[in-house]
């Protein structure tokens, strides 16, 4: 009975979840969009009809057909197979960026929240940080440290880490002040065990919420850098970087540009919903809110 | 109150100190010798280093950091050895299309998000609403220069509406310019129309329901007069605030735009510094826009207590 119970139960609150989750279309409609677009990264190889760097000048800039389903670019490379490939990138990017920025923002929001005196020294840096515009900030630290792949993450996960530390650090400020941690300290619950686990577990909601929403910035920000040619290398195909390019044959060829942009539009959109719906479902409170 | 404001220019004048250092250090980080850099390939060595003492390049980074400081609170931001003239010369004469395109966007995002967002709250959970939502949402997800590359296409290229870049000659009346900056400028308020959007929905959600707006409509009053006047004058507080959070967030946004359509602003000077590595370009401009976001922060607390007395600093 136990035992039964135990292996039900988990699947239960799994499926109660999503039940919860997917009660709006809206939201599960967003989610099977984000699906297909990282199913599709992963195999890109297996889906793409063709090449993503393979030139034909004889079939440069072909409208879309029935060969090149959203036509070719100024190298004759084919554009579907370049948004899918180029999905990887974006994609890629995006979610290191929210890897970084939630780990360490996580980190340094849970010790703002639970120490004074941190508290003072991290709030000034992310002060400073949030001073600067996104996008600002995001080519400065791509200048310095010079234009890749990694750096591009790097410089967007210094961007957003700020959002997640204030966010973290306002939900840790109330958690720690709640009955049960004050019961944890009094049986002498070590602080890493308290912080680690009893915090952590209770803002973790936010910090989900957050991570989704910093997912669709990452990948707008990405796109942004690369279009001004602080980001990605060129020759790298993400969506930053086929907008970039084709821009100037646009007026001849509007689907160089039309389609990588639909891209970015479509997954940042699909990601923004998600969110949205997310909070809505962890934190009815805020519902209204915003 | 005098002494509040005081309190709050402190601490923000401490956040752009801390922005300043950052810059700096961050800055000397970076790969490469900044004199190097500044003379080019053609550079002998002995030239650079000459050039390395002119600018203190050869002493202690701590000592160049109070150095720099110095110049910083006098006024001097450096010198541009790519733009042969001092940063803040350059900054002043990119100002004006940056500031014209900030401001008008901004116009056209609060006509778009303020009657958006009360129609939207007024007419709440119906279809209005929820198209009114949508597109707010979209909106915010829109690749900023990807809309203007579209609109380009779309209404200069194919329909000739407008020029396709550039600010006019610089002896242009204010109308051309106005002419060069109304899609760039649709472009930003349009994208930045949808926080304005929803903050106007929330905030009027919040006064819909208050009493003293069932107490406007139980004397009679006309709806149009409660919703515009006794509603949407007490949900000015939070609208005020997210106009200046707009305000700062279109400075970021000018940077993209402005490289799109080829307006010769602040943005457009920042990412060709980035790109030539021109530093003391770049640590200027941050710490220009810094400031003006400082300013704008402190402005919207100001405000705060002279639309509603309650407030208190």
């Amino acid at each position: 009975m136990a035992a039964s119970l135990s292996s039900v139960m988990p699947a239960t609150g799994a499926a109660l979840f999503f039940r919860r989750l997917f009660r709006r279309k809206l939201v599960l409609a967003a989610a099977i969009i984000l699906l297909i677009a990282i199913v599709a990264a992963l195999f890109a190889a297996l889906i793409t009809p063709f090449d993503p760097g393979a030139m034909r000048v004889a079939r440069r800039l072909r409208a879309p057909d029935g060969v090149n389903w959203f036509g070719t670019d100024e190298l004759g490379r084919d554009v579907f197979s370049r948004i899918i490939w180029g999905g990887r990138a974006s994609l890629g990017i995006g979610a290191a960026v929210v890897i970084f920025s939630v780990s360490i923002g996580g980190l340094l929001g849970l010790l703002a929240g639970y120490f004074r005196r941190l508290d003072a020294v991290i709030m000034r840096i992310v002060d400073a940080l949030m001073a600067l515009p996104d996008i600002l900030l995001a080519i400065f630290l791509v200048a310095v440290l010079g234009a890749s792949a990694f750096n591009v993450i790097l410089a967007l996960a210094i961007v957003y880490t700020p959002r997640v530390i204030r966010v973290v650090r306002a939900s840790t400020l109330v958690v720690r002040e709640l009955p049960f941690v004050e019961a944890a300290r009094a049986l002498g619950v070590s602080l890493h065990r308290i912080l680690f686990v009893h915090v952590l577990l209770n803002v973790a909601s936010p910090i989900l919420v957050q991570a989704t929403f910093i997912f669709a910035y990452a990948v707008l920000a990405e796109a942004g850098l690369s279009f001004l040619g602080a980001g990605v290398p060129p020759d790298i195909p993400t969506w930053g970087t086929m907008i970039a390019s084709g821009q100037q044959y646009a007026d001849r060829a509007f689907w160089v540009v039309l389609f990588p942009g639909l891209a970015i539009v479509l997954v940042a959109l699909s990601l923004q919903i998600l969110g949205d719906g997310l909070r809505d479902m962890l934190d009815p409170k805020l519902r209204k809110a915003l | 109150m005098l002494k509040v404001i005081a309190r709050r220019a402190f601490g923000l004048a401490i956040v752009l100190a801390i922005v300043g250092a950052m810059v700096f250090f961050l800055t000397r980080l970076a790969p490469g010798d900044p004199a190097a850099l500044m003379l080019g390939d053609q550079a002998s060595a002995e030239d650079i280093a000459k050039l390395r003492e002119t600018y203190g390049l050869d002493r202690p980074v701590l000592v160049q950091f109070g150095l720099w400081l110095k110049e910083v609170f006098s006024g001097n931001l450096g010198h541009s050895i790519f733009l042969q003239r001092p940063v803040t010369q350059a900054l002043a004469e990119r100002a004006e299309p940056t500031f014209f395109l900030a401001v008008f966007s901004l116009l056209i995002a609060a006509c778009i998000g303020i009657p958006a967002g009360i129609a939207s709250a007024v007419w709440r959970g119906r279809m209005a609403d929820q198209a009114i939502s949508g597109f707010a949402m979209l909106a915010a997800n829109i690749p900023s220069f990807w809309l203007g590359l579209i609109f380009i296409q779309i209404f200069s290229v194919r329909l000739g509406l407008f020029p396709v870049a550039g600010y006019g000659s610089p002896d242009a009346g204010l109308l051309e310019r106005l002419r060069h900056l109304l899609l760039p400028a649709s472009v930003l308020g349009i994208v930045n129309s949808a926080l304005i959007t929803r903050f106007t929905r929330a905030s009027m959600l919040d006064v819909l329901d208050a009493d003293f707006v069932r107490t406007a409509r139980a004397k009679g009053l006309p709806e149009r007069k409660v919703i515009l006047r006794h509603a949407f004058g007490n949900a000015l507080v939070p609208i005020v605030t997210v106009l200046g959070l707009t305000l700062a967030l279109l400075i970021g946004g000018a940077i993209v735009t402005e490289t799109v359509f080829g307006l010769p602003g602040i943005g457009n000077l920042v990412v060709s510094a980035v790109l030539r590595r021109d530093y003391p370009v770049i640590q200027g401009a941050l710490l220009v826009v810094a400031a003006i976001y400082v300013l704008i922060n402190l402005a919207i607390d100001v405000l705060y207590t002279l639309i509603d007395p309650r407030v208190r600093m």
